[in-house]
């Protein structure tokens, strides 16, 4: 099941092949090291945070002298001890970097404790006692809403004239809902590891997903230059968007630490300290009004959208834009009005999760076709066929972008018949007819997912390739490697590149110092830009060592081919590492930079249109599930998924990447609820599921009985490496058929699908069904 | 001495060696040594404290970081080893367990496996153990963190199996329930799951674990030297023990004391560990009941229990991980208290007892009473038991004993289906005798301070007519007996309706003229394949 085929290309090509992972082998075996895993220098203090336990409140006094009374203690660290600006260097610059007079959530750092040990830093941390005097704390996104609570100011995208084309629609449904957050559960939490290098520079071990800001971020607070900070990441244990900005904060509290004591300092949080301290998935909360005709095509749209920020904005403002964008999805809006909210309330400030935002936007449209469908007795996927992206007509997005790749027709129509479609939606039907309690649903949905940051300066990369007199390569690039593999596609790139065996590439640990200013890896970019970096910066070496053999054989570089390890000429054949030998003695330079930024990209940022996306990545899923009438607990059953990669460079890690995505978003619409204690709890503001024991991601048991997955077979219709396209994301909202699918389960049960909100947890369906 | 002082003893390089305890078995340098088997061979720590967890003592002593923390709580199963030991009959037997909330003392004469231990890249090794290869076969592994773990949860089923056995999906999902990951989505894991059996064991792996079991058959005889951490061998022993030292911390597999070590960082000054008496390791078998002895894991009393009843096997399966299930043991499940444990409810209504041990030393004979498990409770996590006594043994009826026409049934509902806490649970037994209900007994969790037996309901249900009218008099009792809370995992409105509508499934699983075409259980599902996939 879903083993990748081999593809039928040049099999000297190691892109297109389904190459294990470049640190498989080391995992299994517990070699590959994670930050906590490195050997730790003599004299490595710990550090753990002081946590606020109070959703907000005026910080009046932070007693520690029980901590500093305990064996092994070295001190106490506060606002007060930080060297550059006490606020980070984050985008909209409100988050202190520990908090200096005022808590703004229950999980704030407010102080670090430095021990011997990191079980006595921990130990102290707890018996730190902070005197804190409440104020008035807003746990509710309509609260929010209503005080006019903002984290950024509120953003309006309007094509056409929505209140008109609602006004005269023939037909309207209108409503509410939710949609919770998410926690990134990355297996490795949060940790940093600060080193104090001579003449005031700074060695940092991060697990991020983008050295370059951590680097920023502690340069800025020790009030040094970048060049001083040294961030290097080999891997990270899980990434998710997590270790976007979030990996940044325990790089600064270590480095502070470190400064202050004049030793390395080690903080890795423990899992509850992470769930309660670091950001998670944006929770929604949407208002729309839908205007449709009795063929279920849309003629207007209203949407409100109330974005739970948490305390700060962090990435909210980009997350925010990327939900209005995807509130298309595959479908024309031709009369829309959409007002996002990007809300402050007192919880922690959350932040990029894969998807950024697209997920949040593309559930509302899904879920208004699935009620358009059961308003007119229609079938889901006819009325979602009917709203579909055109080829030549209805083909502009709501923020004016052309859409020029639509594959949407024909991929959906290939998925209902490869999953039989029609014929289960009868069985499904007898079935529910003959069993009272279980009741089974299905839905099929497709996914259109904008590739491109939507910041267009993030889109640039680059790498470095450095070849050995022996003829062994060794590529750097800007991004980060979180099990997705991105290092072993720039080692495909390469090895083809400069025609060698893949074996003979190695990918080393992202560092600041090699290529600068690396943007982060997200947005399901790595491949796209540091793929391409690396290949030119290949491309380059390759170049000198053609015009230094077209000059010994007296051809054109251009006829001079690299493959199979060998370098080929219209009158001699020779080993690549004799080149490579012969070249270094006639001094040829055997190493390059590359650089790529992304073509064709532009967008206004007031008015959000524009054309931020350079391509869209296409998908679609049908999903079949059973619900339990009794207790609202449900199973996925069977699932079937067509996704659009491109030209695959390694199926067996996009199929990686399709199904880990899938069923995180599976989990993120079903069993992953994060629970806050309200206002009239013992603890407001308080995360309630804070641990594994309590927050349920997917397990094994909840793997779908049946789960195909194929790969549409294109290449991008833009140019982009080997014609691949980007796969991070755009998986993840395969998942929304599951929720649909529960949803049509419940409306086949006799239930109300409409009051469904995310996740559907058992309480959720069981609601939707009294 | 300072805890850390004990921390600069661990870093001084010599103080922990290997040694072959086969031809020289070394003495205890200090009272809080530990001695236990790797790679065959034996490895001794010295200043051990007792509360130090396993994992501790692997990475932060041993610098072994094959062994990853991920919850530190025993949920995400990246910890998982495997340790093997020897039962009181002298055979093997190999558990996944979770090192992060095993206390270090606890593997004293075992053999501990992790990844590192049983295949490696470098050159000089012969290669990487099936249980390894499978998944990078498989690709299995994508960030890597949890995969170590996933490898030796693998490693368990994969020494559990006979030879060239191929392991089912259902299996691994069962050996797997502990592992969690975030990256894959589980499908390659499952499939590294039924393939590993077709590789080759290097033949250094399986000298490794000859050597293993050579050493452990020589350790057996060693007891544990920490005077803080003492697991007596004998039943007699260890009730001496315990009224030497009532204050100490009782233990056996640690799956929630664990937790009060590392999420709490409580200390104990004195551990006494339950699981080496070598009595309370059996199960014996009565005609009329089970006597599951206070040292068996949940593993060992669940598979006797489900032999017996194999309806009850899938609720069997979704008590926590598997990683918790092979340290924890019932009893520890039983005297912990903990409102929702899974087990209990199912105790009360198989009517269930515990044999209560203590030693009386004026006397000078063990002492001890039975007492239904319902009337063990007193309050939150609070219970009958006297400071030097021990719940010895549980005391199941078997099935033989049941009257005629009694049908038993356990639910469990939970956000998740495997490795989650119940919201609610619901444990059912009702006979029938000519259409009158003549005996019942209830039990349930989740829904006050104490695993309850529901007894309004059941006198609800005794003495009426088997009828609808009845059932559903019954499940308006059932929610009018409890006043549950809300909290994470459910709301009390939730748990009050969900709890009436097990009865009624209860009632419905129970009618004869359920057709086959009819399913009432989730649990069930592996019967609509065919359904879904025409």
């Amino acid at each position: 099941m879903n083993a990748p085929e081999q593809p039928m290309r040049n099999l000297q090509s190691a892109a297109g092949q389904s190459l294990v992972h470049e640190s498989a082998a080391a995992q299994v075996a517990g070699e590959a090291r994670y930050i906590d895993d490195l050997p730790m220098l003599q004299g490595t203090l710990h550090a753990a945070p002081v946590c606020s336990p109070m959703a907000h409140g005026r910080l009046l006094d932070i007693d520690a002298r029980q901590a500093l009374a305990m064996s092994g203690v070295k001190g106490i660290l506060s606002a007060t001890d930080i060297p550059g600006d006490p606020i980070l260097a984050a985008f909209a610059h409100d988050e202190p970097i520990l908090a200096i007079d005022t808590v703004h959530h229950v999980g704030q750092v407010v102080a670090l404790v430095v021990a011997e040990d990191m079980t006595t830093a921990r130990q102290a941390a707890a018996a730190v006692t902070l005197t804190i005097t409440p104020l008035p704390a807003v746990l509710n996104v309509r609260e929010a809403h209503e005080k006019a609570s903002y984290v950024l100011p509120p953003v309006t995208v309007n094509r056409g004239n929505a209140e008109s084309a609602l006004a005269r629609a023939p037909r309207r449904l209108s409503g509410g809902f939710e949609v919770g957050g998410q926690e990134h559960f990355y297996l490795e939490g949060q940790i940093a590891y600060a080193i104090p290098q001579e003449q005031s520079q700074w060695l940092i071990h991060s697990s991020t997903q983008h050295p370059g800001e951590v680097q920023h971020w502690v340069a800025h607070a020790l009030g040094v230059a970048n060049h001083a900070v040294r961030v290097e990441c080999r891997r990270m244990g899980g990434g998710f968007g997590g270790k976007e900005t979030q990996g940044g904060h325990l790089a600064v509290w270590a480095a502070l630490a470190a400064r202050k004591f004049g030793a390395p300092v080690k903080l890795r949080l423990d899992r509850d300290d992470d769930f309660m301290i670091t950001g998670k998935r944006h929770p929604f909360t949407y208002d729309y009004e839908v205007g449709f005709d009795d063929s279920g095509r849309l003629c207007g749209l209203s949407v409100d959208m109330l974005v739970n920020c948490g305390f700060s904005a962090d990435l909210s403002g980009p997350v925010a834009d990327r939900a209005v964008f995807h509130v298309d999805n595959a479908y024309y809006l031709e009369d829309v009005s959409i007002r996002s909210y990007r809300c402050k309330t007192n919880v922690q400030s959350q932040t990029a999760f894969r998807g950024f935002g697209g997920p949040q936007g593309m559930i509302i449209i899904e879920r208004i076709m699935g009620d358009i469908a059961r308003e007119l007795s229609l079938d889901p996927l006819t009325v979602r066929q009917r709203n579909l992206y055109e080829l030549d007509t209805r083909n502009v997005t709501h923020y004016q972008m052309q859409v020029e790749d639509n594959i949407l027709a024909p991929m959906l129509e290939r998925l209902a018949t490869d999953s039989s479609y029609l014929a289960r939606q009868e069985r499904i039907a007898r079935w529910n007819r003959l069993n009272p309690v279980l009741k089974r649903g299905m839905a099929l949905t497709p996914v259109k997912f904008g590739i491109s940051f939507t910041a267009t300066l993030f889109n640039q990369a680059g790498a470095l390739v450095h070849v050995y007199t022996d003829g062994s390569v060794q590529v750097n690039h800007g991004g980060t490697e979180m099990g997705q593999g991105l290092n072993t596609k720039v080692a495909q790139i390469v090895a083809d590149e400069l025609g060698v065996p893949f074996g003979r590439v190695v990918s080393t640990a992202s560092d600041t110092s090699k290529v600068p200013n690396a943007s982060a890896t997200a947005a399901s970019s790595g491949t796209d830009l540091n793929g391409r970096a690396a290949q030119f910066a290949a491309r380059n070496v390759r170049d000198n060592l053609a015009a230094f053999v077209a000059g010994l054989d007296g051809c054109g570089a251009g006829a001079v081919r690299f493959e199979g390890g060998q370098v080929i000429t219209p009158v001699s054949t020779r080993q690549f590492e004799d080149v490579v030998g012969q070249a270094y003695a006639n001094r040829i330079q055997l190493w390059s930079d590359g650089f790529y930024r992304t073509p064709k990209i532009h967008y206004d940022k007031v008015t959000l249109t524009g054309r931020p996306f350079y391509y869209f990545a296409y998908g679609a899923a049908c999903t079949e599930v059973i619900i339990d009438t009794l207790t609202g607990e449900s199973r996925v059953l069977r699932v079937d998924i067509l996704h659009d990669v491109g030209n695959s460079i390694n199926p067996a890690l996009d199929i990686g990447q399709i199904e880990g995505g899938f069923i995180q978003g599976m989990g993120w619409l079903t069993t992953e609820e994060l629970v806050w204690a309200g206002t009239d709890a013992r603890n407001p503001g308080h995360l309630l599921t804070h641990a594994p024991s309590t927050y349920k991601i997917p397990a094994t048991g909840d793997l779908p009985a049946v789960l195909n997955v194929a790969l549409w077979p294109e290449a991008n219709r833009e140019d982009n490496v080997h014609g691949s396209k980007a796969v991070g994301e755009p998986p993840f909202m395969l998942a929304i058929s599951v929720y649909e699918a529960l949803r049509d389960a419940v409306a086949q049960a006799g239930g109300s699908p409409e009051k469904m909100n995310a996740p559907a947890t058992a309480e959720e369906v069981l609601r939707c069904m009294t | 001495m300072g805890r850390l002082n004990m921390i600069a003893a661990y870093a001084m390089p010599g103080i922990w060696r290997y040694a072959d305890i086969m031809t020289k078995p070394q003495r205890p340098a200090t009272d809080e040594s530990l001695t236990f088997i790797q790679k065959g061979r034996a490895v001794t720590l010295n200043n051990v404290p007792p509360h130090r967890t396993l994992l501790q003592v692997l990475r932060e002593d041993l610098e072994q970081t094959a062994v990853k923390e991920g919850c530190a709580e025993g949920d995400c199963g990246a910890c998982t080893v495997v340790v093997s030991d020897l039962d009181p009959k002298g055979r093997i037997r190999h558990r996944a367990i979770n090192s992060c909330i095993s206390l270090a003392h606890a593997v004293s004469g075992k053999a501990v496996w992790t990844a590192s231990d049983i295949g490696s890249t470098s050159t000089e090794a012969d290669g990487l153990h099936p249980a390894q290869q499978s998944l990078v076969d498989c690709h299995g592994s994508q960030c890597g963190f949890c995969t170590p773990g996933f490898v030796m949860s693998l490693y368990g089923i994969f020494r559990n199996q006979a030879p060239g056995e191929k392991v089912s999906r259902e299996q691994a999902q069962v050996a797997l329930s502990g592992n969690l990951c975030r990256c894959t989505g589980y499908r390659p894991i499952l499939e590294a799951a039924g393939q590993m059996g077709d590789l080759p064991v290097p033949p250094s792996i399986t000298t490794r674990e000859e050597a293993t079991e050579a050493a452990l058959r020589a350790t057996a005889k060693t007891a544990p030297s920490s005077s803080r951490y003492s697991r007596p061998e004998t039943l007699l022993a260890l009730l001496q023990e315990r009224s030497a030292h009532p204050e100490a911390q009782i233990v056996a597999g640690t799956t929630d004391v664990g937790l009060w070590i590392t999420k709490q960082h409580r200390r104990f000054d004195r551990i006494l560990d339950v699981t080496g008496a070598a009595e309370l390791r059996a199960i014996e078998t009565y005609p009329h009941h089970l006597a599951i002895g206070a040292g068996v894991t949940l593993s060992e009393a669940f598979a006797a229990l489900g032999e017996e009843r194999p309806d009850l096997q899938v609720f069997f399966q979704r008590f926590a991980g598997l990683p918790v299930r092979n340290a924890g043991t019932l009893a520890g499940n039983v005297a912990n208290g903990s409102p929702i444990g899974d087990s209990m409810p199912l105790l009360i209504a198989l009517r269930s007892s515990l044999v209560l041990m203590r030693w009386d030393a004026r006397r000078k004979l063990i002492a001890h009473r039975e007492l239904a498990i319902e009337d063990f409770y007193t309050g939150y996590r609070q219970n009958v038991l006297a400071p030097d006594e021990i719940v010895a043994w549980i005391k199941v009826p078997r099935p033989a004993g049941d009257p005629s026409g009694t049908s038993i049934r356990a639910y469990k509902v939970s956000k998740r289906f495997d490795d989650d806490i119940s919201a609610v649970c619901l444990a059912v037994a009702i006979s029938v005798t000519d259409g009158l209900v003549s005996a019942a007994s209830i039990g349930a969790g989740g829904v006050a301070a104490t695993p309850v037996r529901a007894r309004e309901t059941e006198r609800a249900l005794v003495g009426k007519p088997w009828t609808e009218d009845t059932v559903e008099l019954a499940v308006s009792a059932l929610r009018e007996e409890f006043k549950p809370i809300s909290d994470m995992r459910a709301s009390a409105g939730y748990r009050q309706l969900v709890l009436g509508n097990l009865l009624t499934r209860f009632w419905l699983e129970a009618q004869p003229t359920t057709t086959q075409a009819t399913v009432f259980r989730l649990e069930d599902i592996t019967r609509l394949l065919g359904e879904v996939n025409p």
